[in-house]
């Protein structure tokens, strides 16, 4: 059985129980909810989510089916990570004693192109965006040498290559539907 | 021009809005408002009090299949709301058109675990098309509305609506609100006339071709558009459960029921056949068996409205999305006039086998056997001349009545399809009979289902709906006991059942009865129970161990069929 990690997108009108909405339809199918990420969208009033799953192509079908058969659901589909733009972002809490004892935090910084967001008197905290395994990878160093106070990664957002239907267009066809239908 | 009024007489001007002129209901604390309100609608609404909230549903659900309107349910919070999730879960599954308003406690209790607090929309929303919790009065027209246009339009289902009681107490100035389009939600997709002529291509070619009716044609009321198209190209048909009574029975084309406990022909031809067109349907796995051994060597079509269902379970070569109303004469248009006579001559062995194994001795049975549950169907079937509305509860009484009664009349069959929920035949065949007052309404149900919901007699005495309940009692669960004689080595595990004398039940309630015991004494008892258009409830002690064959087997081949013990047929 094929095991690919695919990016759902599903595009709803932000009402509430939605979220709960479109996770049943992976809970039911026993599909693993890898990241999940939601946010408000370009258009007002539509939020946007972001969800990253493995899985088979003929099953993903089928879920973003059944996802985009919510009343409240504008648009689901889904991607390959070949079709995708995509970053995540990690923050990491380190100890500043630890810090200027290892010394070399500069390097680091530059190696994995992060950024400072604040030094405290008894902690630094940095900011790196990247592939999951970019972000890993940076843990994986500071982990071993000085160690991790707290790590946390978003989920992935994710932006399409390809040419898509815009969702502004999709809108203004159901506009334009409505206004023929009423006529 | 608005007019100030309470949320809960808000709710009752929406629903006259929406012609909501019947509504199943039972009152509690927290949906009192409304009942108050409902008071002074009396006139205009016909509030059926049922006697347990399941009961409500399932009569919205009866409701909705023969009136093709939404059933309406008004209950309370808590334990009223979650007794109606099974029916609610029932509509969902056979697609059925409902709208359930349940009381909910004030909004600024929401989340303490208040008195008779349940989180309804959280409960249903896995079982509803949509469901919602209106917190404010202003939001009544609005939400009645959307709910009313969501549950009947596309492929239909239930609605809730969580109505909390300060919503219902609060003033608010009401102006009557339509809903017919959601920006998010395109109930009927558009059809696409590629699909359409390689659909009809594909028919064309077709030497062997089979067409599955579903429930999608009855509702869609597609039941003209169909024949028209099997008429004009010369298509054997069968059907689903849910998709029975969409065509007459004696149709020259009616080649009979599909699935577990269909009949022969239909099944064998469904892997012999070159071209399927399924039609309104959703290839459920009491229709399919194996999807590994489901005609493989067949072209699929498939017409449908959820476009969820296309390649769900079966992978369609040409999907004919749309409503069935609109894309069967499209695609008939381009049909030629064929006859198919070799092919569907073909279908003659296997019919013949079956009414020689198993038909024959269902209706038919040596004097020395006690009565068997086809009998007594065919008896009331042939006393109502295919003109009846036939209600099933689940079980062999299902199965029974679904493959002898006889139809001439569309729209005519109520049952509980993809649930398969036991207890709904009583308040199924209240709610049919409360939208077709003046034809036959007739229950078969089992001495279990009966007994699963059978405080609704007091329904049919308070409302005198006359509805003919047949009880066909064979003391036990009977499907249940049937799997475990063929495939549990007869350890009849809970199976058999003490019952209690159903007459004295009916009596009761005021209700007349009868028992029957032996075979010579049906036919006056039947026609007795449809003298009048009274309610009537016929006990029929059938055999204890009687079988519906013929039987595929639970993920079984659809050829693979069993037409009575240790005959099988490959």
């Amino acid at each position: 059985m094929e095991n690919t990690l695919y990016t759902v997108t599903v595009f709803s009108e932000n009402t509430p129980g939605l979220l709960n909405q479109v996770t049943t339809v992976f809970t039911r199918r026993r599909i693993n909810i890898e990241t999940l990420s939601v946010s408000p969208s370009a258009i007002a009033g539509i939020h946007k989510f972001t969800i990253t799953v493995f899985s088979d192509k003929d099953t993903m079908e089928k879920v973003v089916r059944q996802i985009d058969k919510g009343v409240d659901v504008l648009k689901a589909y889904y991607n390959t990570d070949e079709d995708l733009v995509f970053q995540e972002i990690a923050l990491y809490k380190l100890a500043t004693d630890k810090v200027l004892a290892m010394g070399g935090i500069e390097g680091i910084i530059r190696k994995y192109d992060a950024r400072v967001l604040e030094i405290l008197e008894n902690c630094v905290v940095l900011e790196k965006t990247g592939l999951y395994k970019e972000t890993q990878a940076m843990f994986d160093e500071l982990q071993s040498r000085i160690g991790v106070l707290q790590f946390i990664r978003s989920g992935r957002v994710a932006i399409t290559r390809g040419k898509v239907e815009r969702l502004s267009d999709m809108l203004a066809k159901m506009e334009a539907k409505r206004k023929a239908a009423a006529h | 021009m608005s007019k100030t009024m309470k949320g809960s007489y808000a709710l009752m001007e929406s629903l006259l809005h929406e012609n909501v002129d019947v509504i199943f209901g039972y009152p509690g604390g927290q949906i009192i408002p409304a009942f108050d309100a409902l008071y002074d609608y009396k006139d205009r609404i016909r509030h059926i009090l049922v006697r347990h909230e399941q009961g409500a549903t399932h009569a919205a659900e009866g409701y909705a299949d023969i009136s093709g309107k939404p059933g309406v349910v008004l209950i309370t919070s808590g334990p009223g709301a979650t007794n109606a999730i099974t029916g609610i879960a029932d509509a969902m599954m056979d697609s059925r058109p409902m709208v359930v308003i349940a009381g909910q406690v004030s909004t600024s209790l929401l989340g303490t675990d208040a008195f008779q607090e349940t989180d309804l929309v959280g409960v249903t929303q896995p079982i509803t098309k949509w469901s919602y919790q209106i917190r404010s009065a202003q939001d009544v027209p609005w939400a009645v509305a959307r709910a009313f246009y969501i549950a009947k339009s596309g492929r239909p289902g239930p609605v809730v609506l969580d109505f909390t009681i300060n919503a219902q107490n609060e003033m608010m100035e009401y102006e009557p609100c339509t809903c017919d389009f959601i920006r998010s939600y395109v109930p009927v997709p558009d059809p696409d006339e590629e699909a359409v002529a390689a659909a009809a291509e594909m028919i064309n070619n077709a030497e062997k071709p089979l067409v599955l009716v579903g429930h999608g044609v009855t509702i869609a009321r597609a039941e003209k558009e169909l024949l028209d198209m099997i008429e004009k190209a010369g298509l054997p048909a069968a059907w689903t459960m849910m998709g029975e009574s969409a065509m007459p029975t004696d149709h020259p084309l009616n080649m009979g029921m599909l699935g577990m406990h269909g009949n022969i022909a239909p099944n064998r031809k469904t892997n012999e056949c070159d071209v399927l067109i399924a039609v309104g349907m959703r290839f459920d796995n009491r229709i399919t068996g194996d999807l590994n051994h489901y005609a493989r060597q067949a072209k699929i079509i498939h017409f449908e409205i959820d476009p969820a269902e296309i390649n769900k379970n079966v992978k369609s070569d040409v999907a004919v999305a749309g409503d069935v109303k609109v894309t069967l004469p499209m695609v008939t248009e381009l049909l030629k006039q064929r006859g198919h006579k070799e092919w569907i001559d073909s279908f003659k062995p296997s019919a013949e086998e079956e009414f020689r194994t198993v038909i024959e001795a269902d209706l038919h049975p040596d004097e020395s056997r006690d009565i068997t549950m086809p009998e007594v169907v065919r008896k009331v079937s042939d006393a109502t001349g295919g003109e009846a509305v036939l209600v099933t509860d689940v079980g062999q009484n299902q199965m029974a009545a679904i493959r002898y009664f006889r139809f001439k009349r569309p729209r005519s069959v109520v049952t509980s399809g993809g649930s398969g929920t036991m207890g709904f035949g009583i308040p199924a065949a209240i709610g049919a009979k409360i939208a077709a007052p003046d034809r036959t309404v007739c229950l078969f149900c089992g001495d279990g289902g009966f007994q699963m919901t059978e405080q609704e007699l007091g329904v049919i005495m308070q409302e005198q709906a006359g509805v003919k309940i047949i009880i066909l009692n064979n003391s036990y669960l009977g499907m249940v006991r049937q799997w475990q004689e063929l495939f549990y080595n007869k350890r009849y595990s809970y199976t058999p059942m003490i019952n209690p004398d159903f007459e004295m039940i009916a009596k009761a309630y005021g209700i007349p009865s009868r028992t029957v015991n032996v075979r010579d004494e049906l036919d006056a008892a039947v026609a007795d129970m449809l003298k009048d258009d009274k309610p009537y409830v016929l006990v029929v002690n059938t055999e204890e161990d009687g079988m519906v064959y013929p039987m595929v087997p639970a993920g079984g081949k659809v050829t693979d069929i069993l037409i009575g013990l240790g005959l099988r047929d490959n």
